[in-house]
């Protein structure tokens, strides 16, 4: 039922429109801007958590035979619940949920979602998984590492309801994208404005869509995967038991069916926010709009191919691995496409290096040395030597923890002035950019060498020969910390800001619908559906 | 509203693909295990051959180990320490055990076949394993055991390059202390005599 009680407290802006009341608004909202805003704050609050965490590891390894954490299972815990925090709490509600929710209506031209009271759902099934992921932290019970691999995750060796709890959150998260997605998919195919083609689509839309689809493939694969291990824990079955004729191999395969496309969603949206942002600032179109596109789906479709490569270790035999190991050198090809026509949009344009920009060409820089570490680690050869060191820690940080956090602060700079009507302070964004770009590459470049040099990860304590490189990874690390320090400070100024900034903000280069609307843009947009030609 | 309608339709659509990739990821577990059986994929052994083919002339050598569970007052070890072996042949074998305290003790053992990978190679005709032993205070006992392998392992390239096999048992006194200890989840299949399992 649509709310009619008007707060006229909180209702008067500039376009005299009405919105419900506190609680109406922000606890039974079905306004996809504002859920998008409860999906930003979420993620981050998921952030914060999840890097307070790494903060303490940093700590713990900074020196050998430090004691910070107390004990290997503490550690186990700590590292687990970074991974799902910094994926499920973080980098999905903020690339996914917060600008998905809120620019895939603007920019399409639609007045909302197609279900905007499944989308409160979704939002709202997040906070009770982070709270029992808290559960399965506080507890120390949660210590299989992300990947969940029976038996490390079995009764035997996970007693504890910690574990349980955080099997559960899992499921309630997916069960959140799930519902994100199909609302997601629904309002791309039958919301767009008349006269706007798939081929018309702005390229984080695409994004958007391609990451939807990924969604609904893969997470029901770990919904599977997650329920049979709850009943192998709780309920005496034996799905991944070899007493019982299990198989915990058949748990890693169906785990990385899932796991690989979970990559790919968390950088898909990234990818489509940083083709705007050069695009904007180059003050040209996007160099190669279709293939930008079919290179997007091509890494949606080749991502559910490739998932072996994480497992090249678990018994395959040399033919099985050469196929995975060939179909995920094949990934290259569209990423290549991808970063080749970014640097083609920047070719003979009118680059103006605003903070959105810096964080976009820090993304092309981060991402691509990801790229190429992801090439060496696709070798089954070198991933025997490789394998669960630090060098896999190093790439695949530079490609989310770098990558996918430098596009959500690329989307958050670009898009704050639209979302809250208050510009960021233009020299203390570029600062946290700075300090965040020192600190995460001296964090993760050292990485690279201490895996080479054989240092296993998911350790808390390391041999003297790998001092060295490990003081210089937590420096970095603090550096990291201080600059997150310098974006609540960015936040703060933005809240506490009085100048109000233009509907098209970034002038020219920035050609797509969400900026013909005022800047915040009203409760309820597109009345009348702009027609596209 | 014609809008509505089409958004239902989608919506269902996409929810049924949700419920269809939950049916597959359990559909998973019966096609993993045949695919596995068919292929001997990730080291499960092919049963079912139960006689050589007869040899071809080529070798390969077999060393034999023997451990015994901390738990399990006997002394246990081959007859031979290793063996040629003519690819495609019969072979006999024999282990010996000890028992040496003054009391009737009952063993079972376990065991497996390194590298991994040849293991869909590696036939037993007759083995002690998963059998329930009894050996009286101070008794002695041979354990016999048959096996031959597939002249097979010198054409997979996988398996060309293995010149070597270590068959281990190891006795336990029971399938208990074999699953703690983590043993029992690598050890090979039962061949001969039905085992009796406590």
């Amino acid at each position: 039922m649509a709310d009619t009680t008007h707060d006229h407290a909180h209702g008067h802006d500039d376009q005299h429109d009405h919105k419900p009341g506190f609680v109406t608004r922000w606890f039974f909202s079905t306004n996809h801007k504002d859920i998008g805003t409860l999906y930003l704050i979420f993620a981050v609050v998921g952030g914060l958590v999840g890097g307070v965490l790494s903060e303490i590891m940093r700590a713990q390894l900074q020196f050998p035979n430090n004691h910070i954490v107390t004990d290997g299972q503490q550690w186990n815990t700590i590292i687990t619940t970074h991974g799902l925090l910094m994926i499920f709490f973080s980098v999905m509600p903020a690339l996914i949920g917060g600008f998905g929710n809120w620019f895939i209506p603007l920019m399409i031209g639609a007045p909302d979602m197609a279900f905007p009271r499944l989308n409160n759902i979704s939002f709202w099934l997040l906070p009770p998984a982070f709270l029992l992921i808290c559960i399965g932290l506080f507890m120390g019970e949660s210590g299989s590492g992300w990947t969940l691999y029976p038996p490390l995750s079995n009764a035997t060796y996970e007693s504890g309801m910690g574990m349980d709890c955080t099997l559960f959150a899992l499921h309630l998260a997916g069960a959140s994208s799930l519902l994100g997605a199909m609302n997601f998919i629904t309002t791309i195919f039958n919301m767009r404005a008349p006269g706007m083609t798939m081929h018309k689509l702005p390229l984080f839309i695409w994004a958007e869509l391609v990451t939807a689809w990924l969604l609904v493939l893969a997470v029901p694969v770990l919904a599977g995967a997650i329920t049979m291990l709850i009943c192998d824990r709780n309920f005496g079955t034996a799905f991944f038991d070899p007493q019982g004729g299990g198989d915990p191999v058949l748990f890693q395969h169906l785990f990385w069916f899932f796991g690989h496309p979970e990559v790919y969603i968390m950088i898909l949206p990234g990818f489509g926010i940083v083709s705007h942002v050069i695009s904007t600032f180059s003050k040209k179109p996007i160099f190669g709009y279709l293939g930008m596109v079919y290179a997007m789906v091509g890494i949606g479709v080749i991502g559910f191919v490739v998932w072996a490569h994480h497992m090249y270790l678990s018994g395959m035999d040399v033919d099985t691995r050469a196929y995975f190991m060939g179909a995920t050198m094949v990934i290259a090809v569209p990423t290549g496409v991808k970063v080749f026509s970014w640097i083609a949009t920047m070719w003979g344009g009118s680059i103006e290096f605003k903070t959105p920009m810096l964080w976009a060409i820090g993304f092309l820089f981060v991402f691509t040395i990801g790229g190429v570490t992801g090439v060496v680690c696709a070798n089954a050869g070198i991933d025997e030597v490789i394998h669960n060191t630090y060098y896999i820690v190093a790439h695949f940080h530079y490609v989310l923890s770098l990558g996918a956090v430098f596009s959500i602060f690329c989307g958050f700079y670009y898009w704050i002035g639209k979302m809250s009507g208050r510009q960021y302070p233009e020299f203390w964004g570029k600062v946290h950019f700075w300090l965040f770009f020192i600190g995460v590459n001296l964090t993760f470049f050292p990485q690279h060498f201490l895996g080479l040099a054989g240092m296993p990860r998911r350790y808390p304590d390391y041999p003297d020969a790998f001092a060295g490189w490990n003081y210089v990874s937590s420096v970095g690390a603090y550096i990291s910390g201080i600059s997150t320090l310098v974006f609540l400070y960015v936040c703060f100024k933005i809240f506490t800001s009085k100048v109000p900034v233009a509907d098209n903000y970034w002038g020219e280069g920035a050609t797509t619908l969400e900026w013909t609307q005022t800047s915040p843009p009203p409760f309820h947009t597109y009345a009348e559906l702009p027609r596209i030609l | 509203m014609e809008r509505r309608t089409s958004n239902r339709v989608t919506g269902v659509v996409v929810a049924a693909i949700v419920v269809g990739m939950v049916g597959m990821s359990f559909a998973a577990i019966p096609l993993y295990r045949a695919f596995c059986q068919a292929t001997g994929y990730g080291g499960t052994p092919k049963i079912g051959l139960a006689a050589a083919p007869g040899g071809n002339g080529q070798t390969i050598r077999v060393r034999f180990d023997a451990n015994i569970d901390p738990g399990l007052p006997w002394t246990f070890r081959p007859d031979q320490r290793d063996m040629t072996v003519t690819l495609g042949e019969d072979h006999l074998a024999a282990y010996s055990a000890h028992n040496n305290v003054n009391r009737p003790m009952t063993g079972v053992a376990l065991y497996n076949v390194t590298p991994e990978k040849i293991g869909k190679y590696f036939h037993k005709t007759a083995c002690f394993c998963f059998n329930q032993q009894v050996l009286e205070p101070g008794q002695d006992m041979s354990f016999p055991l048959s096996f031959w392998i597939d002249p097979e392992i010198a054409r997979d390239p996988n398996t060309a390059n293995v010149h070597d096999i270590v068959l281990s048992y190891t006795f336990y006194e029971k399938l208990d202390d074999a699953a703690k200890s983590g043993a029992l989840a690598k050890a090979g299949p039962h061949v001969g005599p039905a085992a009796t399992t406590n």
